[in-house]
């Protein structure tokens, strides 16, 4: 099928506008300040086109501001729209003379033409000048209420431009509202318009998402706006939907029934935030049944956006690389599409290949492996690495697989290409540390390409792997010997590697390594300038020279195992960029406020996350800032629940990685003294049982230590329940922890109070239990309820969080006089109100209510009935650190809401409140 | 969302730029010719983060259109945009190179205006901008008072694809099926990978505002249908599996969901109805049946064999087979039964062209290649034989139109014309 050329009227379809670009002789402003004067409309159109190439090139054409400003008063509206153009680049710098154009805006947005009052009103907004604002006002008040839908929706998106340089005019004046109501307009694009005008100010605007709250009425116009407007506004609907919560599962349900038919739009934008939506909306729907249906509809498009072009196909991967952590079933069957095509840009290859590592299972991975064996034969050096380099990602994934994995590493080192044999030594290496002594048959084969190996990672991990196995390589001494002479020359990590393997040699084969390891240790520390290898060589030497028995313990001790790095990121991390599907967060696997600076809205996370999610952001986006800046201010450092990639860095700390010895200092464990002052550590008798604790570190995360956490208050005093359970091989002893800065000031009552509640060492398969005394007079900072902690055993530190609630953090005569309790609820104007919904039945027994209240030192003061039913209970409440605080609860009987305002002199526990009373009437 | 919109030739000038955003100055260009031009980034990402500033960038002959941002930009839309907007502007001037570019700066400035408001995308369909975005500023001023409406109406309005008050004197529909056919076949001749991928393409010439109900032998739909009737005796086989279908614009998606009927209000002229994805039972159109044997280290056999598929009846045209060969290759002595056989050094491969190619036949060539020996011994990658044709009148997915109704006020007759052409996608064969 041919495409005919567009016969567009006019002579304008070949075009010719490139003389314009010719004129470069002097007196050419000269030149042009006549034309644009000129009475013909012709020749000032053929000036200002001029002037416009000008500006294009990036000559300088601001003087000229005055004569191309004058052609504005025209009915030729093209020449109408060449001046706006050069308006919006020049009148910044020339904001005195702007304000000469604004009388023709004005006028403009008068016009008869819609066209010509949608262009005026547009490019107003693009003119960033604060005099020009204040013009505009009128104009656009009259364009949101235009007849004419194209004026409107231009109208609608000029509120966010002028949002952005004057907010608080666009408050004042009562656009948001304006827009608001724009959103049940009869026009499918102002509707969407709207929608994406008021998503953008509620990114930008200190009030969040109250600019735009959805709820049930906004949502019907929504979607029903949703199936007529254009596929660009389909997609400003659909992420504004991402950002709503549905009440229940029923209504995701519905909404999500609502989006499917938009999995099959042939705009791929379209598909994915279709996808987006769904997908969080998921974790409200329960039903396994339902959950299947929509896994089954999804797959497809996600495998069609694979045939678009190769950009949309990198941005879709990305995605999907999302998709397939959170919930994997979807395309556990698809993974074929994910083969990578020889003639694939580069960036869609890798992405292809990560994807395949984690679909790859028991099933698929014969095909898998003939697959990236073929890629390794493929010309791109760095494809081919990282596909050598999947094939050992596969085997520690897969263990069933892992010999299949080896058999196609050693054929692949027997094609002899260098880059193909130096990745694959160093994948074998992984494999060696995740199923130790199982495939030591093949050193043989490896041992043969030694001299092929020339990269440091490479060559480092044949030298761990030889001096590993030193007891069974029988020239051992001589392959490391061949890498002495050269080690003046090579990296510190192949020195450090080297440095161990021939201690560990030595500790083996004692009697014809002597000399070796001797010449070693002189190297590392008498010639080399690197402290890190000078300190390791001490280490060493001195271990060797005093107790050779510990030596052998240190340095051959068995290693932790090292995990499968399939699915790495975080829950919550996850959950959030699930919530930011197909933008910039999604494509380079970040938070937004990594990359974005300045304000960005949270957004509600449903499931899984955690409760507040701007405190995830923070923490997780300056990993190493926090650390720094909480060191700075001597305070308790605290860093982020970040699992740190533990494959990795086998080689780079090396130190990190030989445990131990169990005896090793445990921090400030002889302050006996101490623990005497706050009672000898109570076993956790009439607490609540274990497990309402809930686990802050899993056990993969804690190397084998599993902690519970639970703050609970106690005769007014509050305590830490802290459950280690050890799942890991070795005993863990020498626990401190310590706390970052927190919303409530808290910190142990003392460095060691939990080695004080848990002092012996916890066998592996056991767990203890203490209750660790808690004060509260430590630095504050605003997080939330969140207490950040750092635990320290004898094996390393680890970072986690819990939260703290309210009520443990509540004195108990918080009880006001009630004369004093209407004073200060009078004097304080100043309420945060809140709604709950959906209460259980439970929570409208106003009287069990209140007992529970008391019962969590929230007391009760007076309650009245309303003549519409509702009965208004109020209560007072006071911190340890002397807040007090004033509440009413409206219970509106047979509805299931209760509304909830807090009143309080110092404002910084009222968020912390509503949300405590919101959970004790859930129940 | 984006914060403007950059036209860079290759040599990393600016040739047209529009901001819709502050913050921008024309540094930009300097900084994306610095650092991906330059770097030969190009290849390796499309996109670029630099100093917190966000480039998405496709290259289209010998131009990049860059869309820049600097916040948490959807980048899905900036994608999509960029090539739509590079179809708009082709759709224009009928090409999109560095010359048509500067030669239509105006209009491009306008259209850009049009396009994108504040980075948001707002229409990009180039039969209703063509409607106001013209260049000819000559109308007289009532007239354009009273069309304007009209296009703001049109522009706006749920059904934007189509203008009121078309005329034919006769009404025709053309309907191509266009399928790509793509295999991917292992050394052993197992299949690893076949899939169709389909596009109905549609020539309109309706009057009126029709609305159009299209057939196709779905599955899903024949079954569904059989259900409705009762017909216990359901025709196995009748059906195509259809693993997804993604739909223009005018097609009424809720509808689709509901119970797979395809029904719409057509644009007028040539569009894209539909596009289709097929992976069980392709009926695959070609074999291929190569022997590659390394003989030492600077001799190669090649022998290969090309079996056609389908029926006696049809014939497939301009079959193009390419074996790749080392790049040190010397000489090549190749011979085939019939067509056009040699070796070509431009492409490293023996290039193996047949005008036409009877269904139900074979062919073969053989060719005997000596190499140059070299110093590195990085040996050969072996890139997959690659084959191109077409095969009019067949459909490698099975699927075929059954039926396209016309519903429109006057009644008036169609005329209906239904072709069907199967293309090689990434057709290819691994040595």
């Amino acid at each position: 099928m041919t495409t005919k050329f567009p016969s567009l009227g006019g002579s304008n379809a070949s075009g010719n506008d490139s003389k314009y670009f010719q004129t470069t002789k002097k007196g050419e402003i000269h030149e042009l300040k006549e034309e644009l004067n000129n009475a013909k409309m012709e020749k000032k159109k053929e000036a200002v086109k001029k002037v416009i190439a000008a500006m294009t090139v990036g000559k300088d054409v601001s003087m000229l501001f005055t004569d191309v400003v004058n052609c504005i008063q025209t009915q030729n509206i093209e020449l109408k729209k060449l001046v706006y153009l050069y308006l919006i680049n020049y009148a910044k710098s020339q904001p005195d003379l702007a304000i000469l154009a604004v009388n023709t805006f004005v006028k403009d947005t008068q016009d008869p033409n819609p066209l010509i009052r949608a262009l005026a009103v547009r490019t107003m907004g693009c003119i960033r000048v604060d005099k020009i604002v204040e013009y505009l006002c009128e104009p656009l008040r009259k364009c949101l209420k235009d007849e004419d839908p194209y004026v409107r929706k231009t109208a609608a998106v000029c509120v966010a431009k002028l949002y952005d340089i004057n907010g608080e005019l666009v408050e004042d004046q009562g656009f948001l509202d304006m827009v608001y109501d724009l959103l049940g307009d009869s026009n499918p694009m102002v509707v969407s318009n709207a929608v994406a005008s008021l998503a953008e100010i509620a990114e930008t605007s200190e009030m969040g998402q109250k600019v735009f709250q959805i709820n049930t009425a906004t949502l019907q116009k929504m979607l029903a706006a949703l199936n007529e407007c254009t596929e660009w506004g389909q997609v400003f609907i659909l992420d504004s939907l991402a950002l709503y919560m549905p009440n229940d599962g029923r209504e995701a349900e519905s909404i999500i029934e609502r989006v499917t038919p938009r999995l099959q739009h042939a705009n791929s934008a379209v598909v994915l935030s279709a996808v987006k939506v769904m997908i969080k909306y998921m974790d409200l729907i329960t039903s396994q049944d339902a959950l299947k249906a929509l896994y089954k509809k999804m797959a497809p498009p996600l495998v069609t956006l694979l045939s678009s072009e190769p950009e949309i196909q990198y941005v879709s991967l990305r995605n999907i690389n999302l998709i397939v952590q959170k919930r994997p079933s979807i395309l556990a069957h698809e993974i074929k599409v994910f083969f990578c095509k020889y003639n694939d840009p580069i960036y869609v290859k890798m992405e292809k290949l990560e994807i395949m590592i984690k679909l790859a299972s028991d099933r698929n991975v014969d095909q898998v492996l003939m697959e990236l064996k073929e890629y390794a034969t493929e010309v791109d050096v760095e494809f081919v690495r990282r596909s050598v380099r999947a094939i050992g990602r596969c085997a520690i994934k897969l263990e069933r697989a892992a010999e299949r994995c080896i058999n196609v590493l050693l054929e692949l080192i027997q094609t002899k290409v260098n880059y193909v044999v130096q990745e694959a030594v160093i994948v074998i290496k992984d494999i060696f540390r995740k199923f130790p002594n199982r495939y030591e048959s093949i050193i043989g084969t490896l041992c043969e390409n030694l001299d092929t190996l020339d990269e440091p990672e490479a060559k480092a991990s044949m030298i761990w792997i030889i001096g590993e196995y030193a007891e069974r390589i029988d020239n051992a001494d001589e392959l490391l010997e061949s890498f002495l002479d050269s080690f003046d020359d090579e990296t510190p990590q192949v020195q450090l590697q080297m440095l161990t393997a021939t201690v560990k040699l030595f500790l083996k084969r004692p009697a014809d390594t002597q000399k070796m390891v001797q010449d070693v240790l002189t190297l590392a520390t008498q010639d080399s300038d690197n402290p890190d290898l000078r300190d390791r060589g001490y280490i060493y030497w001195r271990l060797l020279s005093t107790d050779p028995e510990a030596a052998k313990k240190v340095v051959l001790a068995e290693k932790p195992n090292i995990a499968d790095d399939t699915f790495t990121l975080d829950p919550s991390v996850l959950d959030e960029l699930i919530s930011h599907l197909s933008t910039l967060a999604a494509i380079y696997h970040k938070p937004p406020s990594t990359f974005v600076s300045g304000r960005t809205r949270s957004v509600p996370t449903l499931g899984a996350g955690r409760m507040d999610l701007d405190d995830d952001l923070d923490s997780d986006a300056n990993i190493t800032s926090d650390m720094m800046v909480s060191g700075s201010e001597g305070t308790q450092a605290a860093p982020p629940p970040v699992p740190a990639p533990q494959v990795v860095d086998l080689l780079g700390g090396l130190m990190d990685d030989e445990p131990v010895a169990p005896s090793a200092p445990a921090p400030s464990h002889g302050g006996g003294g101490i623990a005497d002052l706050f009672g000898s550590p109570a076993p956790a008798p009439a607490a609540p049982p274990a497990n309402a604790a809930k686990v802050v570190l899993p056990a993969d995360r804690g190397e084998g230590m599993q902690v519970r956490s639970l703050f609970i208050s106690k005769n007014g005093s509050i305590f830490q329940q802290v459950t280690i359970e050890n799942h890991g091989q070795q005993p863990l002893s020498g626990f401190a922890l310590q706390y970052n800065k927190n919303s409530y000031g808290l910190v142990p009552a003392s460095p060691a109070a939990l080695g004080q509640v848990i002092p012996g060492p916890v066998m592996p398969g056991q767990s203890a239990t203490g209750n660790m005394p808690v004060v509260c007079n430590g630095p504050m900072a605003d997080m939330k309820g969140v207490v950040q902690m750092a635990i320290k055993n004898n094996v390393k530190v680890f970072y986690f969080q819990d939260t703290c609630d309210l009520t443990c953090f509540l004195s108990a005569d918080g009880r006001l006089d009630k004369g004093d309790f209407l004073n200060q609820w009078k004097s304080i104007a100043a309420e945060s109100r809140s709604d709950v919904h959906g209460l259980p039945p439970a929570a409208e027994n106003v009287d069990a209510v209140c007992a529970k209240f008391e019962a969590s030192s929230i007391f009760f003061i007076a309650r009245r009935k309303l003549p519409d039913g509702a009965d208004m209970v109020y209560f007072s409440v006071k911190t340890m650190n002397g807040v007090v605080m004033l509440a009413e609860v409206g219970f509106r009987p047979g509805t299931g809401t209760a509304s909830i305002s807090i009143k309080a002199t110092q404002p910084q526990y009222v968020g912390l409140l509503g949300e405590s009373i919101q959970k004790l009437l859930r129940g | 969302m984006i914060s403007g919109i950059l036209f860079v030739n290759q040599k990393g000038e600016i040739v047209i730029s529009r901001m819709y955003r502050d913050g921008f100055s024309r540094t930009l260009a300097d900084t994306f010719r610095a650092q991906v031009i330059a770097n030969k980034e190009a290849g390796r990402s499309p996109i670029k983060t630099i100093n917190g500033t966000h480039f998405f960038y496709i290259k289209h002959a010998n131009m990049y259109v860059v869309a820049v941002s600097n916040g948490n930009a959807q980048v899905a839309i900036a994608f999509q945009f960029l090539h739509e907007l590079v179809k708009v502007l082709k759709n224009y001037f009928g090409a999109f190179d560095e010359d048509s570019i500067k030669n239509n700066f105006v209009l491009i400035y306008e259209l850009l205006d049009e396009v994108l408001d504040y980075g948001y995308p707002q229409n990009c369909n180039t039969d209703v901008l063509k409607m106001y975005i013209t260049q000819e500023g000559t109308r007289s001023a009532a007239a354009e008072k009273a069309s304007a409406q009209a296009v703001t109406i049109q522009a706006t309005g749920a059904i934007s694809w189509r203008k009121e008050g078309i005329k034919y004197r006769k009404n025709e529909l053309f309907i191509d099926v266009v399928e790509n056919c793509n295999l991917m076949m292992s050394s052993k001749g197992t299949i690893l990978r076949s899939d169709v991928s389909g596009a109905i393409l549609v020539k309109c010439y309706l009057s009126g505002t029709p609305e159009c109900k299209f057939g196709l032998n779905d599955k899903l739909l024949l079954d569904n249908e059989a259900k409705a009737k009762k017909t216990n005796a359901r025709r196995t086989g009748s059906g195509i599996e259809i693993d997804d279908v993604s739909f223009h614009q005018c097609v009424k998606l809720g509808k689709f969901d509901m119970d797979r009927t395809i029904s719409f209000v057509p644009p007028d002229g040539e569009f894209q109805l539909m596009s289709y994805r097929i992976t069980e039972n392709v009926n695959l159109p070609f074999r291929v049946l190569p022997v590659v044997k390394e003989l030492g280290r600077t001799r190669l056999e090649v022998n290969v064999k090309v079996k056609s598929m389908f029926t006696f009846k049809l014939f497939a045209t301009n079959v193009v087979i390419k074996i790749p060969l080392p790049k040190n290759t010397a000489v090549a002595n190749v011979t085939a039964a019939s067509g056009k056989c040699k070796y070509e050094p431009e492409h490293c491969a023996i290039v193996w062209k047949l005008r036409r190619f009877p269904g139900d036949t074979e062919y073969f060539m053989s060719g005997e290649v000596e190499m140059m020996s070299t110093m590195g011994d990085k040996p050969w990658s072996r890139p997959p034989i690659s084959m191109d044709f077409q095969v009019p009148m067949f459909a490698a997915s099975g699927l075929h139109v059954r039926f396209l109704k016309v519903f429109e006020k006057s009644n008036y007759q169609t005329i209906k014309w239904v072709r069907y052409i199967t293309k090689a996608g990434q057709y290819q064969h691994r040595i």
